[in-house]
């Protein structure tokens, strides 16, 4: 698995110096309408041809890399944190606080989301410029996306809590606190690390769906949800395979991301 | 004159084609509905799925001729407008019967009006009778005659009769017995309805051949566009009676003898600002809102051309007014769309004070010109139209965002809050009475979108719509009620408080099978004549 790993190191770092340096890569700006050549296919000036709008789809494909590529996992690891902390403290300390701290965890879950989501956009200003509202969107989801987890973390914690070597290290005078961080955190690394992969491309697909509440990116700033949203209407009429790139684009990193860090995760 | 002597060379020239093609008839048309008929009930009718059954169903006293623009007698013989539009008299056909066999007679057109107008039936149709508080009578004059009388004059009453089927009054059957060329036999929900020729139907065609030519039509219900373009192409449907810009080119792309494009539409995509006095803008904004050279600026500043031919792939074409050219009779003709010059929208900025600076435009208090445009989310030619109005005004300076919202909460927006700055949305329009667009155009009114229910006119040009709207509104001279439409529509292209961006293309697509399709812009596009629709004689065998 080694050659993997080097391999999927490699290739994370080529697209996030292609996504970081989109300013150098990039033919065009993400925004500028080339208005006279819609929807055209792969040529010299645009290597993934242009949108419904004439935009080149590399250099969108370029800077909404970069605007997923740095916000998701932000946002996963905000959830994830969350997550760890809420779950890991109610399971590592047991009792009454658990209970209440699931009941108010499945409260959550079960809360009518879409609603309230739609309230947040409605007390939202409408004149948010497109960053900000990348910000605001990403920071919602790390902030909702952590019940799930929190969970099955909770559930770890508390079997970790129990096991022999948190006895031994409680019985060696070792405070809750310490115990927390020292034993306890350490080693719910595995599940934390799983729940942040899923989180990723959930989140990415979930701003791709937000758009339709008018909560996603805001135009004319592209994302891997904004530029998903171009296959809604792919259809076998119009086969044009280069519509794909974000998704493949999707796939390769979060894969990469997976055998990147498999090591790490594996020595835990 | 000339415009009837052309229509009834048209009319004709449509059924000479329709007798060549006999040999074709028979079999089962067959095409999709995008959701399930609410009802059948002709009067209750207001959802498109609905309008379509009644459509290939319900007979009418008078039928607005889809091609040529002008009524045509149906179930009524002749018909009188009188008393300034309060009263329509009816002679009627004689020996017509129902689909069940039960006789029509001027009792079950007496009865449908009692229905239409009853409040307690809430009927989206009778709706655009009310013109008056008052009782709508009816008198049966004779066994084939019928006077109604409404409580207040109702404009262009006779072509609103295109819209009532006739019901029965004395059949068993209720709304179920028809009178058009088609009831229905089976009704699978969610599945298919199954339409079959009205064995009593009385229309003939010059050979004195009994109408419609195919026995039965089947009408699937499909959700999804792809799946009925891709049955369309197998041969498995025999059109599609209205196509967006996209399906249209890919269709063209793949099999361009089905594409058909009828030209520019009676929808209009349009913008505008909010003027509501009491909104919660900033003084600033309001001010800019409400300034006519601002609205103007802007208006010339969006690319109308690029806007057709790149969001809707040149099947649209840049709109001018209320009134869509596709309307013949009622389109200001003198009227021109609004060049695309921003030198000129400086200029005219200018005017009021505004100034660009470091490629930024700021008003005379130094405030940056910024402004939101709210639109309905999922509707991708909106999403893309206000993406390339983003760019358009950025070349004088002036930041747009973009906000898609949900529907209810747009609406909600622009008709209780008027919590937005500017709004893009579209106007679907099925009526060719600019009458019916009088709701919009009162200041009183609650849909007068860009300051609704003003207690007096905000200012001296919408007083001046009011008196003019009011004025045809009065009159059954149509030379009089078009020189009020006319005026009315040079009043909106000079004060644009609705900016119109363009006029979208009626588009449909029709199988090689199927023969005397004529798509035309009003709707139901593709099966305006049904009646003298054919099918290939190989394709009608196998159905």
């Amino acid at each position: 698995m080694k050659w993997a790993r080097i391999a999927a190191i490699v290739l994370l770092a080529v697209i996030s110096i292609a996504c970081l340096g989109a300013e150098l890569f990039a033919p065009a700006s993400y925004a500028h309408q080339f208005r006279d050549v819609p929807d055209a296919a792969p040529s010299r000036q645009h290597v993934l041809g242009t949108d419904a709008l004439g935009r080149d789809r590399f250099s969108r494909v370029l800077y909404g890399t970069r605007v997923s590529l740095l916000l998701a996992p932000s946002a996963a690891l905000l959830s994830s944190l969350l997550a760890a902390f809420i779950g890991g403290t109610a399971g590592f300390i047991g009792g009454w606080l658990e209970r209440c701290v699931m009941a108010a965890t499945d409260l959550f879950l079960s809360l009518p989301w879409l609603f309230l989501l739609i309230t947040v956009r409605a007390l939202l200003p409408l004149n948010v410029a497109p960053m900000t509202s990348v910000m605001i969107t990403f920071a919602l989801l790390g902030c909702l996306g952590w019940a799930a987890a929190a969970r099955v973390v909770c559930a770890d914690a508390r079997s970790l809590a129990q096991s022999d070597f948190v006895l031994l290290a409680r019985a060696s005078g070792n405070g809750g606190l310490r115990l927390l961080w020292r034993h306890i955190f350490p080693n719910l690394k595995t599940v934390l690390y799983a729940q942040f992969w899923i989180s990723i491309p959930v989140f990415i697909l979930t701003e791709a769906n937000l758009g339709i509440l008018g909560l996603g990116v805001a135009e004319p700033l592209p994302s891997w949800g904004s530029l998903l949203r171009e296959l809604e209407s792919f259809s076998s009429f119009s086969a044009q395979p280069w519509q794909f790139v974000p998704l493949v684009l999707l796939i390769v990193v979060v894969s990469c991301f997976h055998l990147a860090l498999s090591r790490e995760e594996f020595s835990v | 004159m000339r415009r009837h002597l052309i229509g009834l060379v048209l009319s004709v020239a449509i059924i000479l084609c329709a007798a060549t093609a006999i040999a074709q008839s028979g079999g089962q048309l067959r095409f999709c509905l995008h959701s399930e008929p609410k009802t059948m009930n002709p009067v209750l009718t207001a959802d498109d799925s609905s309008e379509t059954v009644r459509y290939l169903t319900g007979g009418v006293l008078v039928r607005l001729n889809r091609l040529t623009q002008q009524l045509e007698p149906e179930l009524a013989t002749s018909w009188r407008v009188g008393a300034g539009g309060k009263t329509i008299s009816f002679k009627l056909r004689s020996g017509v019967h129902f689909s069940d066999g039960t006789p029509f007679s001027a009792e079950d057109v007496a009865y449908t009006v009692l229905q239409l107008m009853d409040p307690g039936m809430h009927s989206p149709t009778g709706d655009s009778f009310r013109s008056g508080e008052g009782k709508t009578l009816m008198q049966v004059t004779g066994k084939d005659q019928v006077l109604i009388t409404f409580p207040a004059p109702v404009v262009g009453l006779d072509k609103l009769f295109d819209q009532v089927a006739i019901m029965s009054a004395k059949s068993p059957q209720k709304e179920m017995a028809v009178l058009g060329p088609y009831y229905v036999a089976e009704n699978k929900a969610g599945s298919y309805l199954l339409l079959k020729r009205n064995p009593n139907y009385w229309k003939r065609d010059a050979s004195g051949r009994q109408l419609p030519y195919v026995d039965s039509v089947r009408l699937d219900i499909q959700e999804n566009r792809d799946i009925e373009m891709l049955r369309l192409t197998r041969g498995e449907i025999d059109f599609i009676n209205a196509l967006d810009a996209e399906y249209f080119d890919k269709l063209a792309a793949q099999a361009p003898g089905m594409a058909y494009d009828a030209g520019v539409s009676l929808d209009a995509e349009q913008m505008w600002f909010n003027q509501v006095a009491n909104s919660r803008l900033p003084a600033y904004k309001k001010a800019w809102f409400t300034s006519v050279n601002f609205r103007r600026a802007i208006s010339g500043s969006i690319n109308r051309e690029d806007l057709a031919r790149v969001v809707f792939r040149g099947h649209a074409r840049p709109a001018v007014s209320w009134v869509s050219p596709a309307n013949k009779f009622w389109f200001n003709t003198k009227l021109q769309p609004h060049p695309f010059d921003q030198k000129a929208a400086l200029q005219t900025l200018a005017q009021d004070g505004f100034r660009l600076e470091s490629g930024k435009l700021k008003d005379r208090d130094g405030h940056l010109v910024e402004f939101s445009v709210i639109t309905n989310a999922g509707n991708k030619y909106r999403e893309r139209m206000a993406t390339m109005m983003q760019q358009d005004l950025a070349g004088i300076g002036i930041r747009l965002n973009v906000v898609t919202l949900d529907f209810p909460s747009l609406i909600e927006r622009i008709t209780r809050t008027f919590d937005y700055e500017a709004c893009l949305l579209g106007l679907m329009n099925n009526d060719l009475d600019p009458n019916s667009q009088m709701n919009v155009w009162l200041s009183s009114s609650e849909t007068h979108q860009w300051n609704p229910s003003e207690k007096t006119p905000a200012t001296a040009w919408e007083a001046e719509i009011d008196k003019l709207m009011r004025a045809q509104a009065s009159t059954l001279d149509m030379n009089k009620r078009k020189q009020a439409i006319d005026r009315v529509q040079e009043i909106v292209w000079q004060e644009e408080p609705f900016i119109y961006l363009v006029n979208k293309n009626a588009m449909a697509a029709v199988s090689s099978a199927l023969h005397n399709a004529h798509p035309v812009v009003l709707r139901p596009q593709v099966y305006w004549n049904v009646e003298q629709l054919t099918l290939d004689t190989e394709v009608a065998k196998k159905r």
